[in-house]
């Protein structure tokens, strides 16, 4: 899945909308995918997972700055994010079928919070890019 | 299904205006997962998220499965028997691949998202999302 010029247009300029919203969406993020998916859960045994917990948002501040950053150098992404790469590999081994249910659940954050900014383009170009993201986050685990 | 699960469900179906939304489900499938449109040449101008998004064929088409959701909806403690035929003519004749179910699945709940914002709530969209889910169960079902 390669991102078009038109893919990193998109992506920038929705992300521009909500990067100064950046840990409120993350922790929504995060709390839609644990209630939405309960499985993902699995991965927190050492959370406190009730709506509003502390571990919640900080946790949420980071998913959503690792995108951020992701965006920033959106022509290198699997250099941007390769320390992450690793520690997904290596610690977190968090299957892969849950970097998907982690992107269904931003993309409804964000529908939620800016329905009009995610036009039908938007959306597809967000979504190839939530797909590369995970590529890279993957992409080391054998 | 819960009690609770089953007023999260009526209560935004209720809401939802099916043409409207099944249009715009169907486009967006169309539009991000490009592949899909193998499913229907026979639609005319698929050449652009604009020609998708006029096509008259694809709203009509889009009415036409979220009529159908309608159903489950309305039968939610027998979507298998509901689904049963639909799911024979998606595996003999239309050969569907199931996954496309959950696709369309998932972008019902973006859309549902985009027009409910805030009363779209977490719970809602378990609700919601466990339904696209038994849908697309019950639609591969009978598949062979």
């Amino acid at each position: 899945m390669v991102l078009s010029g038109t893919d990193k247009t998109n992506v920038k300029g929705i992300f521009s909308k909500i990067s100064s919203h950046a840990e409120e969406y993350g922790a929504e993020t995060l709390e839609r995918m644990f209630i939405t998916y309960p499985q993902t859960k699995t991965y927190f045994p050492h959370f406190d997972l009730h709506h509003g917990s502390a571990q919640i948002k900080a946790h949420g501040k980071k998913v959503a700055n690792a995108l951020i950053e992701a965006v920033n150098h959106i022509d290198d992404i699997s250099g941007a994010l390769s320390k992450l790469s690793d520690l997904h590999a290596q610690k977190l081994r968090v299957d892969p079928v849950n970097f998907k249910l982690l992107g269904q659940c931003f993309l409804v954050v964000v529908a939620i919070h800016h329905p009009s900014a995610l036009t039908p383009e938007v959306h597809a170009s967000l979504d190839k890019f939530l797909c590369a993201v995970s590529a890279v986050l993957t992409a080391k685990y054998r | 299904w819960t009690a609770e699960e089953k007023q999260l469900i009526a209560s935004v179906w209720n809401k939802v205006n099916v043409e409207e939304c099944g249009a715009e489900a169907l486009a967006r499938l169309l539009i991000v997962y490009p592949w899909t449109q193998r499913f229907f040449s026979s639609f005319g101008n698929l050449s652009s998220p604009t020609a998708i998004l006029g096509n008259p064929k694809v709203r009509a088409h889009g009415r036409k499965v979220l009529t159908s959701f309608g159903e489950a909806v309305k039968n939610l403690d027998n979507i298998k028997t509901t689904y049963s035929k639909l799911s024979e003519l998606h595996c003999e004749k239309l050969h569907v691949d199931p996954e496309n179910f959950r696709l369309l699945g998932d972008i019902l709940i973006i859309v549902l998202a985009s027009h409910f914002a805030r009363d779209f709530t977490p719970a809602c969209q378990f609700a919601w999302q466990k339904l696209v889910g038994v849908v697309a169960h019950a639609l591969a079902r009978k598949y062979h």
